[in-house]
Formats: structure tokens, C-alpha cells, sequence
């Protein structure tokens, strides 16, 4: 077979089952490309020999009746892996090795998938440009120099430039969906509650998801079946009854109907955006739903309350980072002092950044003008949702308010950057589920996505919209191989 | 509201994080500029809106007090940053 990396995730399985191709072909022929494609720096490590002697072990008695047989699979590092080290993209894990598995992954690697490496994101998932990791950028495939997004982008970069037939990534603001638009790939974030935060190093625990990615709808769907389960070992897991996501998966979405929501014409937003929106909204009524204009009055004040919420629980969640029972420790005159060096140097700018904030919000005398406001504001916009729900079968927006940026070219205006989130956040907020898929490029030629959002639980109605958008839009991307 | 260089300092030893004054400085101006956003929020009326604190409608679990993870205590001891056998090593706390 020519190009194996190429192939889409139901195509390299079918291959396996038919014995067209073996898993250590399959695993070999993305190692070789990952190798190839260091520039890149997608990987923080690399699990390639233990993969193939997983692959092997798979050939030697293959069992076709799982889901995922013997397809390798690299993560994101914000997953706990039993015995591989994971870092979260931060010097304060550097040297962790987790005694454990995260439930999304050995849900994975019990349909017979096999762990190829863990792939870089933003320090702690807190970024949309990834270039908060301890370990450095991560190059977009699409044009040299340019962000991936984030915090999933060593995911979202290992994914276009196929080094991994999909990947899982986590959104605690948009971190699956905004890498997802900025590389022309899909990335579905699932409700609240879907899929098990046990093992996955916690950022903002009232918003974090886990979720599938890949080249297209058919993949994702496949890959969510599979990770998404109630888990006792997490506390707000929701044992609810899942699709069959793969095998309901269908194009037929005649009837629907779709919320266009007003307050989503952001000011500023590029005409390009403006334009994508109309032509998928063209795209949906050819495909025979029927769209309604709805309102969601509080979306202008998303941005903020997620700047006071995630920051929040941020602070509470990485006040364990001490130096004492893991990670990096720095010497000091005393217990206090140790604390203190350890975080000031273990954590970088931007985590640094988000803990203060989090902790000048609880702290005593402004809780109730800050962390309580916002979580009342949390409520008018989850009742905006809540209420056009009434109406609409689901919402179709942008994913982003623009294509891919320059490296560098956010750096130094936190808030500008936070902006990237504008479209994203709200269904954080509200605990919805939402699916980007790419639905066309720039004038620079960079990719752009359209993002669908769904009620709660209700995965299947906006993978069956995203499935059959993406027929009609037909998206390729145009990776040239630039980094080799 | 301003966040001052002295209010900086106080919330990094609330979060135990040393800030020397040329990085407390520069966190001021990011501090200010984010809450000068997030002071948004003012505009709206709530109060008489109940706060979110969580979207999952679920009630805590009870489960049988037994653990599951057997024989992984070195492996745990194994990923502090101090050489010890049986427990976590720290700085002397108590003179």
C-alpha cells in the first residue's frame, strides 16, 4: 500500500480486518512518518518501540471483533498513562510517570488500540496557540510558523500531518475544537459528564471534557463510542443511555432545525468568517434541515465569567503541585520557601498568571463580586441555551473569529488571545456538546471550521449534521509536507 | 478597580508563588487588563439568579470504603523528588 498514514481510521480498520495489512505495518508506517516529522514537535515522548512490540503481539492472535484492532493511537500528554511519562506540557511534571491509566484511554487501548506517544499541548491545557508548553511550539502542517491552536495542538498538528490515524484531546474552553478549525480537521467535544476526567490532569474541573479527533466525521464517531462511558471512578460522570454513534451515524437530517444566533456576528469579525457562516448555512438547508434565527442575549459576557470560573478551580486544582510527592521540587531555606520556588519555577508564565487570578477571585472580599457573580452569570447562559432548545434541534456558528495566527503574534496581549475562545466558550459554560469540522480556508489558504452545538447528551444529532455538511462541503486539506 | 504592585504580592504568597518586583510589575499590567474585561460581568442584573456551580445534575455516589489499587506504593514513592524508602521527604518544618 502506497501512503498507510493516509488512510482514515474506518479504512486502516478495515484493512486490518481483511488482512489487507498488519497492525505492525500500520504502526510502523506512523513511526517512520513521526520520525520524519520532528520539526514539527508534536511528540513530547515517544512510546514507538513498546508500540511495536504491542503491534506484533496484536498480529501474533489479532482479534477484529474490537473496535479499534490494533491501530496505533498517539494523545494528548494531559492524559495519565500507566508507566509513560506524563508532563501536561509543564517542567512541574517533567519527570511524572502515573501509577495509573486514565479511563478515556484504557477504553482505548481495551478495543485494542495502541498508545504511540504523548503529544504536546499548552502547559496544563491553558492556551489556544500552544506555545505555553515547557516543551516548546508546535508547528502547524498547514504553513511553516504558523500556531496549531490549542491546547490540543500537538494533537491537532500530529493529526493533519498524519502521524496518528486520530487522536483524543481535552476542552476546557474550546481546546479541541479551536486546534480542530486551525488545522482543518475535526474535533468533537462531548457533553458534560459523557466521558471519564478520571486520570486526566485536571485544569478546570467544572468544564473539562475529553474528546475524539480526526480527519473526519466517520472517525470521530467511532472514536467517541469508544471513550464515551459512565465511569465510577468519576464523580460526575453521567450514566446516561449513548448512541451507538457510529452505526446510527447518518446524513439523513431532513426536518431539523437549526438556531443561526444573532449575538454570534461578533464586532470586528473577518468578512471571511461572515462568509464561511452563510455558506454553511446554505450548506444545511441543501441538506434539508431548516434554519431559525435565535437569540442567546448573554454570550458577549461568556468570555469573562470562563476567565473567572476556569481560573477558579485552576488555582484549587493546582495547589497540589508543591514539590513534595511529585514532580519538580526546588531547594529552599525552608518548607515555605521550597513551596514557593517550586511553583514560581515549575510553572510557566501563563499558569502563573491564571492561578493569581483564580486565587484574587476566591480570596476573602471578592468572592461575591467575582467567583459568585460569575457563577450567576453561568446560569443566564446556560438559560439562553436552555430555552432556545425549545425551539432548535441544535446551533451552527463559526469555530473561530479567525483562521491560524503567526507564532508570536499573541504572546504578549493576554486578552487578545483569550479572544480566539469567543465561540467556544459558551458551550463550556453550558455543558453542551459541540463538533467543528472544516468547512473552508482564508484567502491565505489557511483552514477555517464551522462548529456545530448540540442539546446535552444529543451527540448523535450534531455528528449526524456534521456528517452530512461535510459531504456536500468536501474539505481537503493542502498539506505540501513543508518540514521535510 | 486596579490591582496594585502590593496587592500582587500579597496573592502570590496566598498562592505560594515568589514574585520578584519586575515580574510582580508586569503582572500588575496583565492583571489589570484581563479584570478590565472581566468587569463586564457588572452590567448585568443577578440578583436574583442562583449561582451554577456545576451543570452535571448529579448526586455524590456512595461506594463501599475499599481500595483498588494494589501494590503501587513504590511506584508512587518512586515519582517524589526526594530519595526516601517508606515516605515523602520535605525540608525540616519544626525546629
Amino acid at each position: 500500500m502506497s501512503d498507510i498514514t493516509k488512510l482514515s481510521l474506518n479504512e486502516l480498520i478495515k484493512n486490518i480486518r481483511n488482512k489487507k495489512l498488519s497492525s505492525t505495518e500500520i504502526t510502523n508506517s506512523f513511526i517512520e512518518r513521526s520520525e520524519k516529522s520532528k520539526k514539527l514537535n508534536t511528540y513530547v515522548t515517544d512510546n514507538f518501540s513498546s508500540a511495536l512490540e504491542a503491534a506484533k503481539i496484536f498480529d501474533e492472535k489479532p482479534n477484529m471483533d474490537l473496535k479499534l484492532p490494533g491501530i496505533p493511537i498517539a494523545v494528548k500528554d494531559l492524559f495519565c498513562t500507566n508507566g509513560v511519562r506524563t508532563t501536561a506540557g509543564s517542567n512541574i511534571l517533567n519527570n511524572f510517570i502515573p501509577p495509573y491509566e486514565s479511563t478515556v484511554t484504557q477504553s482505548m487501548w481495551d478495543e485494542g488500540a495502541i498508545l504511540l506517544g504523548k503529544l504536546n499541548c499548552d502547559e496544563f491545557a491553558m492556551g489556544s496557540s500552544n506555545e505555553t508548553s515547557f516543551f516548546g511550539n508546535v508547528q502547524n502542517p498547514i504553513s511553516e510558523n504558523l500556531v496549531p491552536g490549542g491546547s490540543s495542538g500537538g494533537s491537532s498538528a500530529a493529526l493533519a500531518a498524519n502521524l496518528t490515524p486520530v487522536t483524543i484531546g481535552t476542552d476546557t474552553g474550546g481546546s479541541i475544537r479551536q486546534p480542530a478549525s486551525f488545522t482543518g480537521t475535526v474535533g468533537l467535544k462531548p457533553t458534560y459528564g459523557s466521558c471519564s476526567r478520571y486520570g486526566i490532569v485536571a485544569f478546570a474541573s467544572s468544564l473539562d471534557q475529553a474528546g475524539p479527533m480526526s480527519q473526519n466525521v466517520k472517525d470521530t464517531a467511532l472514536l467517541l463510542e469508544v471513550i464515551s462511558k459512565f465511569d465510577n471512578k468519576d464523580s460526575t460522570s453521567i450514566d446516561f443511555k449513548r448512541n451507538k454513534y457510529s452505526s446510527e451515524l447518518t446524513n439523513n437530517i431532513k426536518g431539523l432545525k437549526i438556531g443561526i444566533p444573532n449575538e454570534y456576528r461578533v464586532e470586528g469579525m473577518p468578512k471571511e468568517i461572515e462568509g464561511l457562516w452563510k455558506k454553511g448555512i446554505e450548506i444545511i438547508k441543501d441538506c434539508g434541515a431548516k434554519t431559525v434565527d435565535i437569540s442567546l442575549p448573554t454570550t458577549k459576557y461568556a468570555l469573562p465569567t470562563y476567565y473567572i470560573v476556569a481560573p477558579a478551580e485552576a488555582s484549587s486544582n493546582l495547589a497540589r503541585y508543591d514539590g513534595v510527592k511529585y514532580g519538580f521540587r526546588s531547594e529552599g531555606e525552608n518548607l515555605i520557601d521550597m513551596y514557593e520556588k517550586t511553583r514560581s519555577e515549575g510553572f510557566g508564565e501563563e499558569v502563573k498568571r491564571r492561578i493569581l487570578i483564580g486565587t484574587y477571585v476566591l480570596s476573602s472580599g471578592y468572592y461575591d463580586a467575582y467567583y459568585l457573580k460569575a457563577q450567576k452569570v453561568r446560569q443566564l447562559i446556560k438559560k439562553d441555551f436552555d430555552y432556545v432548545y425549545n425551539n432548535v434541534d441544535a446551533i451552527l456558528t463559526p469555530s473561530t473569529p479567525s483562521s491560524a495566527f503567526k507564532i508570536g503574534e499573541k504572546t504578549n496581549d493576554p486578552v487578545s488571545m483569550y479572544l480566539n475562545d469567543i465561540f467556544t466558550v459558551p458551550v463550556n459554560l453550558a455543558g453542551l456538546p459541540g463538533i467543528s469540522i472544516p468547512a473552508g480556508i482564508d484567502n491565505k489558504g489557511f483552514p477555517l471550521g464551522l462548529q456545530i452545538i448540540g442539546k446535552p447528551f444529543d451527540e448523535q444529532t450534531i455528528l449526524n449534521i456534521a456528517y452530512s455538511m461535510e459531504e456536500k462541503i468536501n474539505f481537503k486539506n493542502n498539506i505540501t509536507d513543508w518540514w521535510m | 478597580m486596579t490591582i496594585d504592585l502590593k496587592t500582587v504580592k500579597h496573592i502570590s504568597k496566598l498562592a505560594r508563588i515568589s514574585t520578584d518586583e519586575k515580574k510582580a510589575n508586569k503582572l500588575a499590567n496583565d492583571l489589570n487588563s484581563i479584570f478590565k474585561f472581566i468587569e463586564a460581568l457588572n452590567e448585568l442584573d443577578t440578583e436574583k439568579v442562583e449561582p451554577l456551580t456545576s451543570v452535571a445534575d448529579t448526586k455524590l455516589r456512595l461506594r463501599e470504603d475499599k481500595f483498588e489499587a494494589n501494590n503501587i506504593r513504590d511506584k508512587i514513592l518512586k515519582n517524589s523528588p526526594d530519595e526516601n524508602k517508606d515516605y515523602f521527604v520535605v525540608p525540616k518544618v519544626v525546629e
